[in-house]
């Protein structure tokens, strides 16, 4: 919401300063987005009093003016027909900065010099007007600067209000709430030359009429209360310099007189009016009533609405003349031929015009305003000030009361207040005088009642409606700051941690032990054909168009991504949400998932290993996924697929995966390794201590031939099975495959080790010889020969 | 040998001798067999040609002589000692080249920020937990007094995957997820990536970090919220930071706030980053709103509580000077490694 200073100036009655209102309303609430004085571009421009217009000697369309600036008189050629001797005009002396950032230079046209410029409307941007210069009705001495002369100078502030408090969205209400932290009354600013005020409304309960048009609501539901008030005999045309400046500084277009006078009220008192042509509505009536169906109009914009029956329509006997609180029609537009309007002031109901303006997907400052509450109670006294208003700056006449169709007259609501709540939810004692203060401030009013007090809130606050807005009232009136910093006692939370939150961060830990760096890719993908991926029903780009099922497509882009930046060696991990929709299933699948990718050196490059260490391989990854599946997987072993190794869950499930990734790869870069890997929080036991081994271990290397089809896990199997329970660890330490060995030939190192004594090295040779035996037996490995 | 050459070879066998002080491993190997060698070396044979001279020479030379090979052998063995003292140092190896170093990794800066935050909350007793991110409108929107057809819902633009069902715009919903399963004292902080239709730009990511705080119990006020929200405040930016309350609208709390920090560039004089304000927004809050209460079955009369949620985001990159917020989701190892743990 724009906000003109100077507009609050007249309301409170004082000067204001810029940065101090801002503040004071960031601490109420509406904090200003940004502070703006305007037409600081127009510093350079003073009052000049033209003397004396001549000829210009060279040319028939220039003339030649004597400019009084108050301290000299300075020639200047202008081509404009309008300026007249012993009128005053903007003018800018040579070196001005004119808006835009042009620095008028001396220069001589056909022959003359000019020592400045008289400016139009456009040139200093405060118009369209490009035809004359504009005069200035002002008695200003000459040399005065035009930020003084007129009312331009002003400051904007671009409020951000709370979608609860739509009586900020007018100037009537930002006053009020500074009038209470100022301690000032607020009054409506006097409008110059005003009319009387207009008449009082009266009320009718259904239909009604006033001075020439019959008003009737149909739909109440929509529309519980409309005001109609008809003013004969305006004259449509531009609007008087204050009328327009107040428009301007916030933002808002001129457009002729009744409709200027119309938005002036909407941005004063936050009501939305409308302005019908009285002789373009048939049949002399005002029907409110649910759209038919098929039923059109083409609104003010031009466009052709189509309608809906949950939409509320103000139609003539005829037909839609205006969208309900949304936008006028066309046809019934206040043009310059208008010289009879009818004045609607009306109050719409919020739902129904957030549905309407969704649907026409139409937003205005009157939907905006409707949508989020305006003041029902407040409108016979609105129409008053706009029939006076209009009248002030288009004329005509008012001869009957406006018809007020109100079916059921809204009171205010009213809400119990306990002031030993304020105490127990604000933490701190208020007394019941200061929350009556405070509310009083800002037009509760309120009054003790059993103990409690009785608390009847204004229309312009739809937001309070229970005794906690009333208490928050009360700590925002107060000032947050006033309450104070005390760390008080507090029982810790019963609530236990999440396990899930534990594994991360000790998957983090491992991960990065070993070099790995956390990346947090989008989680939204491209959806491509696959019928299990998640889609998105209204997504924003076509390359987010679903969630992703798998982290690792992510990582290897980002492989390739740091390749793209010569990076070769990239270690990246993530944990995150992925989503499935089972076939069958109707809702959605997450999973938390670790995924990790590898490429490029396993060690850092070094001046001891040539600056070239070996690449990752595959052994690498397979012991990260391991150690992490152990780590942080659900119940399962590593085995061995056909790429690679997967987590096999008991029941047979694949839970993870683990071997080398395919990627778009230049000649330079190492190979890719990369796991998957879904996370369970299990129950970890504690680590039971394992007795010291005391007595010494005795060592035996095997070298062994795999026949076709044996793998290392089986051997493995048969080892720990025949070797009983001296043998303490086997570790396969080589693999050799080449010449003298048909085949492949695997080597063991067995460590032997009998807790209670020094084993002998005849019992050593007999669990070796059982375990080859066995071996034999069961897989076809013999011992090697030397 | 002359007694006048061999004084001159005497002389010279000293001059030789000097360097023995500064000669490496392999020079000394030699200067010990040049001088003290057992059958050519030239000390050795001075002494051994003693026996030609006249008495008188032989005890002056021979003195000499002798005092000689002490010297020697002393010098020779301080060498000896002081070379393998020296190996590994600068004799054998230049220790000035680069150690070898280890790759390290490094937790996500967001992770960090989050992994802080989350520590701080625990010291004044609250733990950590974690929601779905597939939500149903009734925990993203009408259990915390969001109401679809009023104003305040259109702050959340949301992906929708289904009907009512829909990728959480906050973390929020773990308040009423909470409520619903825990009696109170609860205390509790949520991490988690919420979802918005947002484009992707230099300050706004469709998918974001945030992060939850919900205190619930008899008794706890808007003193208790102020109290913990600034001791959190210190805590992570410097124990001086000003910290700033004021009032805002959320439909799950009320009274409602938007709490502010001295900006961290300036220390609150104001500069671009805080737009002059002196002022950095961090996180939206309040006291929880009875409704929300009354929503999740709790005694809104007995209960009382207050909640917060900030953007580990925004936080992450005022902190590290990060300017552009789409390098937080670039897996960019010139970036990760700025973060390593120094």
């Amino acid at each position: 919401m724009n906000i003109s200073l100077s507009w609050l100036s007249a309301m409170l009655g004082r000067p204001l300063d810029a940065a101090d209102v801002a503040h004071r309303l960031a601490m109420l609430g509406a904090p200003a987005e940004s502070i703006e004085p305007l037409h600081q571009d127009l510093g350079d421009v003073m009052v000049g009093l033209v003397e004396r217009v001549e000829k210009h000697p060279n040319a028939d369309r220039l003339t030649l003016c004597s400019v009084n600036t108050g301290r000299e008189v300075l020639d200047v050629v202008c081509g404009a027909r309008n300026v007249q001797a012993g009128h005053q005009y903007p003018f800018a002396p040579v070196g001005a900065v004119l808006p835009g950032g042009v620095k008028l230079d001396a220069r001589s046209i056909r022959g003359v010099a000019s020592q400045g410029m008289l400016c139009s409307a456009r040139e200093l941007g405060l118009g369209t007007d490009h035809e004359g210069i504009l005069e200035l009705h002002t008695d200003a001495a000459p040399g005065t600067p035009l930020l003084q002369a007129l009312p331009l100078a002003d400051t904007r502030l671009r409020l951000d209000v709370g979608a609860n408090r739509p009586d900020l969205l007018g100037h009537r209400g930002v006053a009020r709430e500074l009038g209470a932290v100022y301690g000032l009354p607020v009054k409506l600013p006097a409008v110059p030359g005003a009319a009387p005020e207009g008449l009082a409304p009266r009320r009718v309960e259904r239909q009604g009429g006033a001075g020439g048009i019959d008003v009737a609501i149909e739909d109440t539901a929509g529309c519980p209360r409309y005001i109609a008030a008809v003013i004969r005999g305006v004259r449509v045309g531009p609007s008087p310099a204050w009328l327009e400046a107040r428009l301007r500084a916030v933002g808002a277009r001129p457009i002729n007189n009744v409709v200027d006078a119309t938005n002036y009220i909407l941005y004063e008192l936050n009501q939305p009016l409308h302005a019908f042509d009285l002789a373009r509505l048939r049949g002399g009536t005002i029907v409110i009533r649910p759209a038919r169906p098929g039923e059109r109009i083409t609104t003010l914009d031009g466009e052709v609405r189509e309608l809906t029956a949950d939409m509320t329509m103000i139609c003539d006997a005829e037909g839609p003349q205006a969208v309900g609180g949304v936008m006028g029609g066309r046809d019934s537009e206040v043009s310059a031929g208008t010289t009879d309007l009818v004045l609607e002031c009306a109050y719409f109901d919020p739902k129904r015009i957030r549905k309407t303006r969704k649907a026409l997907r139409l937003i205005t400052e009157a939907s905006y305003r409707f949508e989020r509450g305006t003041d029902m109670q407040a409108m016979s006294d609105v129409v008053r000030r706009a029939v006076s208003l209009i009248r002030t700056v288009a004329g005509g006449d008012e001869r009957e009361a406006p018809v007020d169709v109100y079916p059921v007259p809204q009171r205010p609501r009213a809400v119990f207040l306990r002031p030993e709540r304020v105490e127990h939810l604000l933490g701190m004692a208020v007394a019941r005088d200061e929350i009556e203060r405070h509310l009083a401030g800002v037009g509760f009013t309120s009054a003790p009642k059993n103990g409690r007090l009785h608390v009847q809130v204004p229309g312009w606050r739809p937001d309070v409606t229970r005794e906690v807005d009333l208490i928050e009232e009360v700590a925002r009136l107060k000032g947050y700051d006033a309450f104070p910093v005390e760390l008080r006692p507090f029982r810790p939370s019963g609530v236990p941690d999440d396990p899930i939150e534990l594994l991360g961060a000790r998957l983090r830990r491992l991960l990065t032990g070993y070099g790995l760096h956390e990346a947090r890719t989008l989680p939204l993908t491209s959806a491509g054909d696959d019928p299990t991926v998640v889609r998105i029903l209204n997504p924003i780009s076509q390359d987010h168009t679903a969630l992703r099922s798998s982290l690792l497509p992510a990582l290897v882009r980002g492989v390739e991504h740091n390749w793209s930046i010569r990076q070769r060696d990239v270690r990246l991990f993530e944990i995150g949400h992925v989503f499935q929709r089972p076939r069958g299933a109707s809702q959605p699948e997450e999973t938390l998932h670790l995924a990790a990718v590898l490429s490029g050196a396993r060690d850092v490059p070094h001046w001891s290993n040539g600056f070239r260490p070996p690449d990752y391989d595959v052994w690498d990854v397979k012991a990260m996924f391991a150690e992490a599946a152990r780590l942080g997987g659900p119940a399962g072993d590593v085995v061995t697929a056909d790429d690679g190794w997967i987590l096999r869950d008991p029941s047979g499930g694949e839970r993870g995966r683990a071997g080398a990734l395919s990627a778009d790869r230049p000649a330079w870069a190492g190979p890719v390794y990369g796991f998957e890997l879904e996370l369970e929080a299990r129950e970890r036991p504690a680590v039971r201590y394992a007795a010291l081994g005391v007595t010494p271990p005795v060592e035996r290397d095997i070298s062994l031939m795999l026949p076709e089809g044996v793998i290392a896990e089986q051997v493995e199997a048969v080892l720990q099975e025949a070797g009983t329970a001296l043998l303490e660890r086997a570790v396969a330490f080589d693999e050799y495959r080449g010449p003298g060995v048909d085949g492949r030939s695997v080597a063991w190192r067995l460590v032997f080790r009998a807790p209670d004594r020094t084993l002998k090295d005849h019992e050593v040779d007999e669990v070796v010889g059982r375990i080859l035996a066995r071996l034999k037996v069961a897989l076809g490995v013999v011992r090697r020969e030397a | 040998m002359s007694t006048r050459s061999l004084t001159d070879e005497l002389e010279a066998v000293a001059e030789a001798a000097a360097q023995v002080a500064t000669a490496d491993a392999a020079r000394l190997a030699v200067l010990r067999t040049e001088l003290l060698g057992r059958k050519a070396g030239r000390l050795t044979a001075i002494l051994k040609a003693l026996a030609t001279l006249d008495p008188e020479e032989r005890r002056v030379i021979g003195a000499r002589a002798n005092q000689l090979r002490r010297q020697l052998e002393d010098a020779i063995a301080a060498r000896e000692a002081g070379l393998q003292q020296t190996v590994g140092r600068a004799a054998a190896v230049d220790g000035s080249m680069p150690g070898r170093p280890r790759w390290r990794g490094a937790k996500h800066p967001v992770t960090a920020v989050v992994d802080e935050i989350c520590d701080i909350f625990r010291l004044i007793g609250f733990t950590r937990v974690v929601g779905p991110e597939i939500e149903s409108e009734q925990y993203n929107f009408t259990k915390l007094n969001i109401a679809l057809d009023h104003p305040a819902a259109d702050a959340q633009d949301t992906f929708y995957l289904g009907p009512g069902l829909l990728l959480r715009s906050h973390t929020s919903p773990m308040q009423a997820r909470t409520m619903e399963l825990f009696p109170p004292p609860i205390r509790i902080v949520v991490p988690g990536r919420a979802y918005r239709r947002d484009a992707l730009d230099a300050s706004h990511l469709p998918v974001f970090e945030q992060l939850e705080g919900l205190a619930v119990d008899e008794g706890l006020s808007f003193v208790d919220f102020k109290a913990a929200i600034d001791f959190f405040v210190k805590r992570f930016f410097t124990r001086d930071t000003l910290v700033r309350f004021r009032p805002s609208f959320f439909p799950f709390v009320e009274p409602g706030a938007e709490v502010d920090v001295q900006c961290q560039v300036c220390r609150g004089s104001g500069c671009a980053t805080c737009k002059r304000t002196g002022f950095l927004e961090i996180m939206g809050a309040g006291m929880v709103h009875p409704a929300v209460f009354e929503n999740c079955g709790l005694d809104a009369e007995r209960y009382t509580g207050y909640a917060f949620g900030m953007g580990p985001e925004r936080i992450a990159m005022l902190r590290h000077g990060v300017p552009d917020i789409r390098l937080l989701i670039q897996p960019d190892m010139r970036f990760l490694e700025q973060f390593i743990e120094r």
